[in-house]
């Protein structure tokens, strides 16, 4: 089972004379364990694709699978739980800033009530250690830097071991070289994992870590590239 | 708990990652209804911890609101206290009264003769006549003229008391003698290191010179600024426009073990309409009923402790709003990364209720000190009680569950739709 699998998607915005169509007949797979970059102009649609695979917006035609989960006409709630197994990775870290590192990534385990706090915060700080933060745990994120607050935001999305990743132009507040490196690093921890990625990204210095690259152009997916 | 144990035994290795979610749901069917309650608690603490200046100004909003709210009832029921302490102080078991009488300080006359009427029931031991009038009292020290609440009655009877009145009554007997409040307003003269310095001593009260035998304990109350107490004689001397035949309240003693209830029934029996017959708590419930419904003072203070809370619930919304919408985008991406808005909801709610308990705890603390420095200034009998602070806490926990209740609706511009 694909982890990603939508079939002829229609979206719009508005109604009546300001309606507007941003995706027509969009079909697009995600394998598992693969590395997919969503690339084209702006107003191409995909960030309105991503945020309907991320169960943050209501559908309105066709048919998105994710994880198992029809997306088109479920419920609010069912788009909550389901939230809670894809891991997000935004353009900002959007980082609580009165949380220290750890208190963040452990944010995203204490909806698993199962969980000791204990376990929380070790899980957290294990997974702070594998993007390279050791030492920055208990340091808030106006301590850190531009690439270590984006890449605690990694960590935040990865601990809770999500069924996906999306990220939406996670390297536009980044220069180029700390950028290259949290992109890496994401990929090869989800590699690691078997955790299939979908990232949003205009950074064509990024575009090596794919494995297929798809470009929207207009509301349509126009290439498909595998690298 | 056996499966927090059992969870956190297990290693974290990449074999356990596949761990699906889908496995974990059961889990998660079963949270502690603590950890429902406690995390978001937590989460709404870290965050107001974050900003001390803004978490100062909420409690400091909290507790001036509390001590509003403490100082308002607090003076309402010092005012029914105080309004009620003369017939309180009254030792009977039965007193009749008009019913024309609305307070005290302004009794409507009865028939003399109703009490020796009571005195036909055998259980009836004493009726005493009670007259009640204000007068002008000069200041001994500078001159200046007050009302003054004046007591009259047969001192001898021992059917009335006030604190510190026995030892005065055969001086009490005697022409033109008085025993003076001490706890009567300062405006009245400093009679008491007067009297201590140089013993009795002449005051004009009305159009005549009276002395000052004695010091007794009543109480002002919002009525009457002080009190004189006099034997039933003196009195028609000083009040000569009062008859005998007239009196205003008529205490009456039963022998002990008297059923009060039914002696009251046969009063009622065998008196015209013109008196009423009430019992002690009957007497001050009547009085105190006056002060709370026939004056605007009772809504007054209810008036006051609402805008008490209505400021106090202003600036805590202030605060909880503030700390949403400067944090919106967070609030996004923790629904995002799947909180649910009644998670969020109760962060809200908790940052509200401990923002209640953190204003209350020093503003009770202020008030009782506040309490103690206008009993000093006012006479007034002003006391923390358990039971008014409880009622304070019930207020102020609910005034900030409101504003909590209006801050949530913030959490809806939180949209993690908006996040990419």
């Amino acid at each position: 089972m694909d982890p990603i699998s939508i079939d002829k998607l229609n979206f719009h915005y508005g109604e009546g004379e300001l309606r507007r169509r941003v995706l027509r007949d969009v079909s697009l797979t995600v394998h598992a364990g693969e590395v997919v970059l969503l690339t084209g102009p702006s107003g191409s649609g995909k960030t309105t694709l991503l945020t309907l695979i991320g169960a943050l917006r209501g559908m309105q035609d066709g048919s998105c699978r994710v994880l198992g989960h029809e997306l088109m006409g479920a419920s609010e709630r069912a788009r909550v739980a389901l939230r809670q197994s894809i891991g997000f990775i935004f353009q900002n870290h959007n980082l609580l800033g009165f949380l220290t590192a750890r208190q963040n990534v452990a944010m995203s385990l204490e909806l698993d009530a199962a969980l000791s706090e204990a376990e929380r915060l070790r899980r957290a700080g294990e997974m702070l250690a594998a993007v390279g933060l050791s030492g920055h745990e208990d340091k808030p994120p106006s301590k850190l830097s531009g690439g270590q607050r984006q890449r605690v935001a990694i960590a935040r999305a990865l601990v809770g071991n999500p069924g996906l990743v999306l990220a939406d132009e996670p390297t536009a507040a980044l220069d180029k070289v700390s950028g290259g490196e949290v992109v890496q690093q994401l990929r090869s921890l989800a590699k690691s994992r078997g955790t299939p990625i979908l990232m949003v990204t205009h950074d064509p210095r990024i575009l090596d870590i794919a494995d297929r690259i798809v470009t929207m152009e207009d509301g349509r997916v126009v290439e498909t590239v595998t690298a | 708990m056996n499966a927090v144990t059992k969870s956190s035994l297990l290693p974290w290795a990449p074999e356990n990652t596949g761990e699906s979610p889908q496995a974990a749901a059961p889990r998660a069917a079963s949270p502690g209804p603590m950890a429902m309650l406690w995390l978001p608690a937590r989460l709404a603490w870290r965050q107001l911890r974050a900003e001390r200046a803004r978490l100062l100004s909420a409690m400091a909003g909290v507790m001036f609101a509390a001590l509003l709210v403490f100082m308002q009832l607090g003076f309402r029921s010092a005012l029914f206290d105080s309004a009620t302490q003369l017939l309180a102080s009254m030792e009977a078991e039965v007193f009749l009264m008009s019913p024309m009488t609305v307070a005290s300080f302004r009794p409507e006359p009865i028939p003399r003769i109703r009490a020796h009427q009571a005195l036909a029931l055998p259980e009836v031991t004493q009726a005493v006549p009670v007259y009640m009038t204000q007068a002008t009292w000069r200041n001994p020290e500078d001159g200046s003229r007050r009302m003054i609440q004046m007591i009259g009655f047969d001192v001898e009877a021992g059917a009335m008391q006030f604190r510190g009145m026995d030892p005065l009554v055969p001086a009490l007997r005697r022409i033109d003698t008085v025993a003076f409040d001490t706890l009567s307003r300062p405006e009245f003269g400093d009679v008491q290191r007067i009297f201590n310095e140089q013993g009795p001593f002449e005051v004009q009260v009305g159009n005549r010179m009276v002395e000052i035998v004695g010091l007794v304990t009543i109480g002002p109350s919002f009525g009457a600024d002080g009190n004189l107490v006099m034997s039933e004689v003196n009195f028609r001397r000083m009040v000569p426009v009062r008859h005998a035949s007239n009196t205003d309240i008529v205490a009456i003693r039963l022998r002990p073990g008297t059923d009060i209830a039914a002696t009251q029934a046969r009063l009622r029996e065998i008196l015209p309409a013109d008196v009423m017959v009430l019992n002690h708590a009957e007497l001050v419930a009547h009085e105190r009923k006056y002060w709370e419904t026939a004056t605007p003072i009772g809504f007054i203070f209810a008036f006051g402790s609402v805008m008490g809370l209505i400021v106090g619930m202003v600036i805590v919304y202030q605060i909880l709003f503030s700390d949403i919408a400067n944090h919106l985008r967070e609030y996004a991406t923790l629904k995002a990364i799947g909180y649910s808005n009644f998670y969020l909801a109760r962060v809200v709610m908790a940052a509200a209720l401990i923002l209640a308990v953190l204003g209350f705890v020093p503003g009770a603390a202020l008030s009782t000190w506040l309490y103690g420095v206008v009993a000093d200034a006012t006479f007034l009998p002003l006391t923390m009680t358990a039971e008014r602070a409880a009622m304070v806490f019930a207020l102020i926990f609910g005034m900030c569950a409101a504003a909590g209740l209006l801050a949530m609706r913030k959490l809806r511009d939180a949209n993690p739709a908006d996040m990419f």
